[in-house]
């Protein structure tokens, strides 16, 4: 059934990490296989924050032989990034297969990703300014410690506890999903598109990549493409209600803002907290109280809504 | 049916083959189950088992960190030691709390619940501070339950009696599948409520969202907003004397009876267009008849 929650703190800077962590550790009931997120900070104008994985978690069980083949990978990752003329100011690797990366990089940064994703097992999980997107096996506070993510400043975040139901339990089927190549958005989902292989080859005859069978992939690329063609966050997501089929609660987050759709029979659950100063969104209000444990007022909203909101 | 020779059954018209092989083509002309509203009917009843509690022994449960098994359990506790007010406090959001207690109990929860709060109850009072998740209420058989904030989607689904009332607005597919009681919502209401609603009644004091009693069987509601749009088979009705005698009831002993009354009030019933589950389906009629 899958858990969603999403936060954004209006004009300052927040523990959105450990917020987070909080919230969807409290939804780890409607999804155990994994938990992501995509968490914003403070935007660095001129660097980019690039987190990629070269093997999935699985991986790691085969023997010996995939520390070579991880190796290998980064090599020619790096190999690529100074082919781009990207400089490489720090490296971390949080685990053996997932990497971040800050570059600054003068070029085309959609072109340099595309061809990192040419190496074999190597996949972009996100490319921005402030957007750090990290997802993994198990719940959130396993991915939390692996990744240090409770001590993670920011503005907004989305995350995502995944119940496996049409696709593996893997990283690359984990949400949230980043628009690629689109910087700084990201996109997590709990519902069915049951018009996903129509769209999907829609999408792909326009030239967008698909790294999964994971159907909520799909909201994010439609969302990058919409975004690409100069059509603004809140068009479309009211654009998806009438062309997206299925059950669907989604939220998409961008460099400054935190938007939700809910498709035509509110069937997918959202819970809503709005202050002045913050907004908390979840499947479930056990969510939003495990950052909020005072008693606040709370509401559902309701078919065909969509709402967009400003860092 | 054995009766019945070949012979026989070729002599016969399709109704007369029909009904000799049990079954029956009549076209249901939509009379009603529904019960009228009687201001002097029993509404209450206590199983034999029911813990004999005093509503004056009063006690509170912390229920910060506890599971909601535990709470519940904790409730049953007390009951047998004969408290009969309780109050949770500290729920924050969690799960399943208060459900399936049969007996009478003040039941007094200062806070928000999830999903499925106080749901397969039959008889305890119950008042919640807070706002409630999906689901509250679920297969209720009597009692009353009253919200003080907002509640999600399918608020009183399936419930069968008792009075289920949030002051606030509540989700989508409110009372679906209610088969008696009341649900009245002092706000607004979302998609497809009263989906294939069977009986009761439904008061909604605000506006009313698309597909409003789709497919209901039977049973009333009443809107006193707009209705964004009316479901298959959910039609119209006169609003009766009668219907403004309990509405005017029902809405001040609950604290939501509107400024301007109860007459701009507008009644959904079920048209009965669909009331022909009773029919032979074409595939049985070739195979029969």
């Amino acid at each position: 059934m899958c858990g969603i929650a999403g936060l954004i703190h209006k004009g300052k800077s927040s523990s959105v990490g450990s917020e987070m962590t909080a919230m969807l550790q409290a939804l780890k009931h409607r999804g155990p296989d994994s938990t992501g997120y995509a968490v914003y900070g403070e935007p660095t104008e001129g660097d980019y924050i690039m987190r990629l994985k070269v093997a999935e978690a699985e991986d790691m069980e085969r023997g010996r032989g995939v520390h070579k083949v991880i190796e290998d990978r980064i090599t020619e990752v790096e190999t690529i990034l100074a082919e781009h003329g990207a400089v490489i100011k720090s490296k971390d690797a949080p685990r053996e297969y997932s990497l971040r990366y800050v570059i600054t990089h003068p070029g085309d940064a959609g072109e340099m990703a595309a061809h990192i994703e040419e190496t074999e097992g190597v996949e972009i999980l996100s490319m921005g300014n402030g957007l750090e997107l990290i997802k993994d096996l198990g719940d959130a506070s396993v991915v939390a410690a692996a990744y240090g993510l409770n001590d993670f400043q920011g503005t907004h975040g989305i995350g995502h506890t995944r119940m496996a139901t049409e696709s593996d339990v893997d990283i690359k089927s984990a949400h949230p999903y980043w628009a690629f190549p689109y910087n700084d958005v990201s996109v997590v989902h709990n519902g069915q598109i049951t018009n996903y292989w129509i769209m999907r080859r829609e999408m792909e005859r326009k030239g967008h990549r698909f790294m999964s069978n994971c159907d909520s992939e799909l909201l994010a690329v439609y969302t990058a493409h919409n975004l690409a063609n100069g059509i603004s966050l809140e068009d479309s997501l009211r654009q998806s209600i009438g062309e997206i089929d299925g059950v669907f609660t989604y939220l998409v987050a961008t460099k400054d803002q935190l938007g939700m759709a809910k498709d035509t029979m509110a069937a997918k659950p959202l819970v809503l907290y709005e202050s002045d100063d913050l907004i908390a969104m979840a499947s479930e209000e056990v969510a939003i109280r495990a950052i909020l444990p005072e008693e606040i007022d709370t509401y559902d909203p309701y078919d065909e809504e969509v709402r967009v909101w400003q860092a | 049916m054995a009766s019945v020779s070949d012979a026989e059954l070729k002599q016969m018209t399709q109704d007369e083959r029909a009904k000799a092989l049990g079954m029956t083509t009549e076209q249901l002309t939509g009379k009603s189950l529904y019960v009228e509203f009687d201001p002097e009917a029993e509404e209450r009843f206590t199983y034999p088992w029911a813990p004999d509690v005093d509503f004056n022994k009063r006690t509170e449960i912390d229920t910060d960190d506890m599971s909601t098994t535990e709470v519940n359990s904790r409730i049953r506790e007390l009951m047998a030691e004969g408290y009969g007010t309780i109050v949770l406090k500290n729920p924050r959001g969690k799960h399943s709390l208060g459900v399936g207690i049969l007996s009478k109990l003040n039941l007094i929860i200062e806070g928000s619940t999830g999903y499925f709060g106080v749901g397969l109850i039959d008889g305890p009072n119950v008042r919640i501070t807070g706002r409630v998740g999906w689901s509250c209420g679920e297969n209720m058989m009597s009692g009353t339950i009253l919200i003080e904030k907002n509640a999600g989607s399918t608020f009183g689904a399936a419930i069968r009696g008792g009075d289920l009332v949030c002051r606030g607005s509540v989700g989508s597919r409110t009372g679906i599948d209610q088969k008696g009681g009341t649900i009245i919502v002092g706000g607004d209401t979302g998609a497809l409520s009263g989906f294939m609603m069977q009986r009761g009644r439904m008061v909604v004091c605000g506006n009313a969202g698309k597909n409003l009693g789709d497919s209901m069987y039977d049973g009333t509601i009443y809107v006193g907003g707009d209705i964004k749009s009316l479901g298959v088979d959910a039609v119209e009705a006169e609003l009766t004397d009668l219907d403004k005698k309990w509405l005017t009831r029902k809405l001040t002993q609950y604290g939501l009876m509107p400024d301007k009354g109860v007459d701009h009030f507008s009644k959904v019933v079920a048209g009965k267009q669909l009331w022909n589950y009773d029919n032979l389906e074409p595939s049985e009629k070739k195979l029969i008849l």
